[in-house]
């Protein structure tokens, strides 16, 4: 049982290591060495590693780049910033208002009720739930349109930015039933508890932290059984795949709605912590820059993609005061030259340079060289060292 | 069109045109259970074709294709591999990036639906008829290593192997030994009369030699047509296949 949990949900000895570092680093030093400004902070990048998490199973492994997974991000972070919107409108604080006991923006806008889809969000049981299943469901809808007709690659990528732009645009534009560009702002309680006190962005920055641990035990689940093997499979050669007898397109539109889904609860964390959700946080750019943070962390690393994310947002900000201007000139430079020299991001670096010794000590007995060593290719070995997986070092 | 019958396999009337050109017409033949049929014919003659016909890849333009007696012309690549048909690529195609033993783990015909492999367990059933297939493909000893780094014609056994844990009744294979040393090819030779044991194969070969060591039965194909059919001696002493074939 304790030897299950450890290959399946931890990724074996090493995965284990890897993963019981990452939790003394976000659970313990960050929380001790930081102030709560500085930890609220990284709080918040933190929600945007769930994105890149996601990125790993569906890019890394599915070999689906989505650059629309802001998209879900939005969905999950609005999710929960219309419960707590509604929350803080009620009667009494908005008794000013034309209309009292709606949103404010709603009532800016000559709104005189609440929309209808508005309503179930009133519950905090059908809140939750709505952060889980729409982007399942919307996930689901696009995924049966393009994956059961075969459309992926590059198309895929752009018809989900294309997506990203029309949901932007919808809800900038649909100001009264959205709050438009500026989003869901003033948000104050969680079922009577105050999110803006000290301790509770104490409390929802360790809830934060605990649950990117789950989603990254699950994922991990996911990529050890045969589920995992067969997205690498299909990655490498998706028609042997099909006829071994697997409905392909199901696998993608699965591993499409899982990406989703961990995306979305990183927007709603997003939300509680930061308290606000707004629409510059699902288009293309944070879509773009999500995309990124796997790149550089290690599509193929569930845990690589964090460290990338936490660095990059550090760079950011600390550029930004700086040189805000130059920042997305530099991240994209960053990009390029990740992508063309370190393919597998920080996890590829480390696994390459820094595990090495560990790696000859593990591995030289087992290396078992074919008979006819004519067209071997000695080095596609070495990529089976990885703390990740064995198809760490593949350059698709 | 035909009442039930004792094939395995029934093509009849099969034609696909590529833009008006027929790469497969109106052909006509059956596979008996636990038959090996090896098809001939020169390069472009609509061999692979034909096989892309059977298991989906390509949609036929009309005629019919019966497997147990079901048409299999409606169905998409996934439930034809499902009825029982697996085929083998031209060129080996193997997962690079899994070893050997994951290779033909998710070949295995259990775990096909999204959740039936993502909660799979390997059973002792599994575990037994990896060995027995990685045996019969001279593998055993490379299950943990990279497919990437095997030889051309251990990926070629490898392909072979992954088909057989799908536990097919016909094999399609195209062209399995190209590439391969004259070694390699007597023991492919050896390794397909003992896969037709029980069950059928459909070969596709140019290697007139190796043709000679697992042929019985040989359909020689020419321009989408069949130009002869029969016993290995009959059809290398018929005129029409001489000309066209085997005098070049
Ligand atoms: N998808 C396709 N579109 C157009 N022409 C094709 C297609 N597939 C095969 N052909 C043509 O059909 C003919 C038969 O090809 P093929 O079945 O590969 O021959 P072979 O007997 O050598 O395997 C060739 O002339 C080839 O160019
Ligand atoms: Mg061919």
């Amino acid at each position: 049982m304790m030897n299950f949990f450890i290959e399946r949900f931890l990724g074996g000895k090493q995965g284990a290591v890897a993963i019981a570092l990452l939790a003394l680093l976000i659970l313990v030093i960050f929380p001790l060495a930081l102030d709560l400004f500085r930890l609220n902070l990284v709080g918040k990048y933190l929600t945007f590693a769930f994105a890149a998490v996601g990125l790993v199973l569906l890019w890394g492994y599915g070999g689906i780049l989505s650059l629309g997974q802001g998209v879900f991000f939005g969905l999950g972070g609005y999710a929960m910033a219309m419960f707590l919107k509604l929350e803080a409108s009620d009667p009494q604080s908005t008794a000013i208002q034309t209309t009292p006991g709606i949103p404010d923006f709603m009532d800016w806008n000559r709104l005189y009720e609440l929309p209808w889809f508005w309503v179930p969000f009133e519950s905090f049981a059908f809140t939750l739930l709505a952060i889980l299943v729409l982007p399942a469901l919307f996930a689901y809808i696009i995924g049966v349109a393009m994956f059961k007709r075969r459309v992926g690659g590059v198309y895929f990528a752009i018809i989900t930015q294309v997506i990203a732009v029309i949901l932007t645009v919808l809800i900038v534009g649909q100001q009264g039933f959205t709050g438009g560009i500026n989003g869901i702002t003033d948000l104050r309680t969680l079922n009577g508890w105050d999110i803006r006190t000290d301790s509770a962005k104490y409390i929802l920055y360790f809830i934060n932290a605990l649950l990117l641990l789950a989603v990254i035990m699950i994922s991990r689940f996911v990529l050890t059984s045969k589920l995992g093997r067969l997205l690498l499979a299909m990655k490498d050669k998706e028609d042997r795949v099909r006829f071994s007898g697997y409905d392909v397109s199901n696998f993608k539109i699965f591993i499409f709605c899982l990406s989703a889904v961990i995306s979305a609860i990183g927007g709603a964390m997003f939300t509680l912590q930061v308290g606000f959700m707004s629409p510059s946080l699902l288009g293309v750019v944070p879509s773009i820059e999500m995309v990124i943070f796997a790149a550089v962390g290690g599509r193929m690393s569930l845990i690589g993609v964090v460290y990338g994310t936490l660095l990059i947002n550090f760079g950011k900000t600390g550029f930004s005061e700086t040189f805000p201007e130059l920042w997305l000139f530099f991240m994209g430079g960053l990009f390029i030259a990740v992508v063309m020299f370190f393919p597998n991001g920080l996890a590829g670096i480390y696994n390459k340079y820094v595990s090495k010794l560990a790696f000859l000590q593990r591995y030289l007995p087992a290396i078992k060289l074919p008979k006819s060593k004519a067209d071997t290719q000695s080095n596609a070995s070495s990529s089976a060292s990885t703390s990740d997986n064995a198809a760490e070092g593949a350059k698709s | 069109m035909s009442t039930n019958t004792d094939f395995l396999l029934a093509i009849e009337d099969l034609t696909v045109s590529f833009d008006g050109f027929k790469a497969v017409d109106s052909l006509t033949m059956y596979i008996d259970k636990n038959e090996l049929r090896v098809i001939i014919g020169p390069n472009g003659a609509g061999k692979t074709t034909l096989l892309d016909l059977i298991c989906g890849k390509t949609k036929a333009s009309s005629g019919s294709i019966q497997f147990k007696n079901q048409e299999i012309t409606k169905l998409v690549e996934h439930q034809i591999t499902r009825v029982g048909i697996g085929r083998k690529f031209q060129t080996p195609s193997i997962y690079e990036n899994l070893t050997v033993y994951q290779n033909l783990e998710v070949s295995y015909s259990e775990g096909r639906s999204v959740f039936g492999s993502l909660f799979f367990k390997s059973t002792p059933k599994l575990e037994a008829m990896i060995e027995e297939v990685a045996s019969d493909i001279q593998l055993t000893e490379f299950l943990e290593t990279q497919a990437g780094v095997l030889s051309h014609g251990q990926k070629q056994w490898l392909e072979i192997g992954m088909l057989l844990m799908q536990e097919p009744e016909l094999l399609m294979l195209d062209e399995p030994v190209a590439g391969m040393s004259a070694k390699e090819r007597d023991e492919t030779a050896e390794l397909l009369n003992r896969l037709c044991k029980n069950r059928s194969v459909i070969v596709i070969e140019h290697d007139m030699e190796f043709v000679k060591k697992i042929a019985r039965k040989v359909t020689v194909l020419h321009q989408g047509k069949i130009l002869a059919e029969g016993a290995m001696e009959k059809v290398q002493a018929d005129e029409k296949v001489i000309e066209v074939y085997l005098g070049h």
